[in-house]
């Protein structure tokens, strides 16, 4: 009886070690990206993995923030990442980024110019535009029977229960922030004292702060109010003809999610050749088509149906955008931000 | 006694999986310093100190609190059930336990997931409270909602304890009592309760316990809104990067564990027949 149980645990140990020091044993390269939730068309994933033959490890995160942390601190290497502007721009200043080789990425000739060259990443070194959008409040016009023009409306009594806000950090207190009049990139105590009051004072008539579940929660016409990303709204508006989405006219967010390749990850040219494969015309316009979002590659557009392109939500003109601002990293802030956040999450 | 060889990979496991990360969460929560690895850590215990803060005091309030209104029900809800299904004839009995371990067969969050579509504003009981013309109930997204979640989930971690040590008890000894003009009540009171003991200190520890350390529950079923102490270390661990408070207040939940797991053993002195799950 000793005997035997000594020989299966040999074999066990034999066989843990065995799988341990051969990995997955496979030959094919990998490439790990990292991504947004609901941010791609799965099918482009399996096309890139036939074409090149190798395996894409697909990872999703909710907020920049929870990005940021699993690339710096999480002991993982991500070949390619899709972060915002301000994170992009404390990547490159932390040196989380590496440089991207631009001969490798000839697409780039696709992306429509206003994209290039934003002052997160003068001349593109580190990044490649993916996506760009606004943040406003979509509405059920059946539920809401106010105009629906300001960030005002989030703090209306009248629909107590009936609101949800982004369970994010820099855009619900850039909400707060928008709606006092302040500049969403507030470096100034005061003014984000004032915004942390604003949001404790409206938890009451929040129903929830929510992430991806915002559309769930808005097409099934739980909520009357939201306040969403703006590709978020061209998908929901898609499935529910009720909602309409709304750009608040004490100006909001204007922002960009660009692809970037982090220092440490193991496979760059596969990476350059990922982030080439996703700005092909058709590709980009399938990945546009699936997830609602607005494309930075303007031949895609012609891939399109008529009614994205046309789409006021998705490309909206720049006057329809009015006064915009784009998120900067708040540096030395950031504590003052991460503290305010809690604060109001902690309130009761 | 003497070590069996045997056991090296079980001492090996502990070592690796339970000793060293141990140490370095108490190591993270006694430090300071922002990056560059070990050595450039600062001893400090300013991350206890920052803990003190009345508005982090407030969310291990409210933590322990739902944790012990949890526990309390599931208690209340779960001795009953294993006292039912005990009283049994084995076979039935094993179909009943059955029955009841099935659920937990699905991922956890799977079934945290679908109480969010039976309790939203449209969902299922909404559904059946508007058709019966009554006006829809706000289920969702509140502390009803965070405590249905966890009792409902931990419900059979203080059944199963219960039941196998009520499935112990000698029944010569409830018939012995019986015989003894016992009713039903004392039999109740004086024989089976305590002899049941064991099982009701096991059941306690393993609902409080996750109970009081709950972010998903929290997070889905309080819709964002409630910060409970293990949403507190995870937003300190996954967004905010700092993992020398996160750690600190790990250590200082730990502490609250085991201070409930002293108290309920010290309840234990007794020593049953053994019934603990383990």
């Amino acid at each position: 009886m000793k005997r035997s149980i000594k020989y299966f645990l040999s074999i066990g140990l034999i066989m843990i070690i065995g799988l341990l020091s051969t990995g997955c044993g496979s030959n094919k390269a990998t490439l790990n990206v990292y991504n947004w939730g609901d941010y791609i068309d799965p099918d482009v994933i399996k096309e890139f993995e036939k074409e090149f033959n190798v395996k894409v490890n697909y990872n999703t995160f909710a907020t920049n923030e929870d990005m940021y942390v699993s690339i710096k601190k999480g002991g993982t290497s991500y070949d390619v990442a899709f972060p915002s502007d301000y994170m992009i721009e404390r990547m490159i200043d932390e040196g989380l980024l590496e440089k991207i080789n631009k001969e490798k990425i000839p697409n780039l000739s696709n992306i429509e110019d206003r994209f290039l060259d934003l002052d997160f990443d003068p001349n593109n070194e580190y990044s490649v535009p993916y996506m760009w959008g606004t943040v406003g409040i979509i509405y059920n016009k059946n539920l809401v029977d106010d105009v629906v023009d300001s960030w005002n409306i989030l703090w209306n009594e009248k629909y107590s229960g009936q609101i949800l806000m982004l369970d994010s950090q820099r855009d619900s207190i850039a909400v707060a922030l928008k709606k006092l009049g302040y500049s969403m990139n507030s470096r100034d105590r005061k003014e984000l004292e004032e915004a942390k009051e604003e949001l404790i004072k409206q938890k009451p008539l929040v129903y929830a702060y929510v992430g991806d579940e915002v559309k769930d929660l808005m097409v099934g016409e739980e909520a009357a109010l939201a306040v969403v990303w703006s590709g978020d709204a061209v998908a929901m508006i898609r499935e529910n003809e009720n909602l309409e989405y709304v750009i608040p006219k004490e100006g909001t967010n204007l922002w960009f999610d660009n692809m970037v390749i982090p220092k440490g990850g193991k496979n760059k040219e596969l990476a350059e050749e990922f982030i080439n494969f996703m700005n092909r015309p058709e590709i980009a316009a399938r990945n546009t088509d699936y997830i609602g979002y607005s494309t930075t590659n303007y031949k895609a557009l012609e891939y399109l149906p008529e009614d994205i392109v046309n789409s006021k939500v998705a490309y909206p003109a720049d006057e329809e955008i009015g006064e915009v601002e784009i998120f900067k990293d708040p540096k030395d802030f950031l504590k003052v931000y991460d503290e305010i956040w809690l604060e109001i999450k902690a309130q009761r | 006694m003497r070590m069996k060889w045997t056991s090296y990979p079980y001492i090996l496991w502990m070592i690796i999986f339970i000793v060293v990360p141990l140490a370095l969460i108490l190591l993270f929560s006694i430090t300071t310093g922002e990056e560059g690895g070990i050595k450039n850590l600062q001893f400090t215990l300013d991350n206890f100190k920052r803990f003190l803060d009345p508005k982090y005091l407030d969310v291990l309030w409210i933590s322990i609190s739902l944790a012990l209104k949890s526990t309390a029900i599931t208690l209340l809800l779960g001795y009953p059930m294993a006292m039912i299904i005990a009283r049994e004839k084995p076979k039935r009995r094993n179909i009943m336990i059955l029955l009841f371990v099935i659920p937990m067969w699905m991922n956890f969050l799977l079934r945290t997931y679908a109480w969010l579509t039976l309790l939203g504003k449209n969902g299922l009981i909404n559904y059946i409270v508007i058709k019966l013309g009554f006006k829809p109930l706000n289920l969702i997204y509140n502390d009803l909602a965070v405590l249905l979640g966890m009792v409902y989930n931990f419900l059979p971690f203080m059944v199963l304890p219960i039941y196998s040590v009520l499935i112990k008890i000698d029944k010569s000894l409830i018939e012995a009592a019986e015989d003894l003009g016992a009713n039903k009540i004392k039999v109740f009171s004086r024989v089976t309760f305590p002899l049941s003991i064991p099982g009701i200190i096991t059941g306690i520890t393993m609902v409080f316990m996750p109970a009081v350390s709950t972010f998903v529950i929290s997070r889905l079923l309080g819709g964002g809104q409630y910060m409970l102490i293990g949403n507190l270390v995870e937003q300190q661990f996954l967004w905010v990067g700092d993992w020398h408070f996160g750690s600190a207040i790990s250590i200082i939940m730990m502490a609250f564990i085991l201070l409930t797991m002293a108290i309920t053993a010290k309840f234990d002195s007794q020593k049953g027949e053994g019934g603990r799950l383990w």
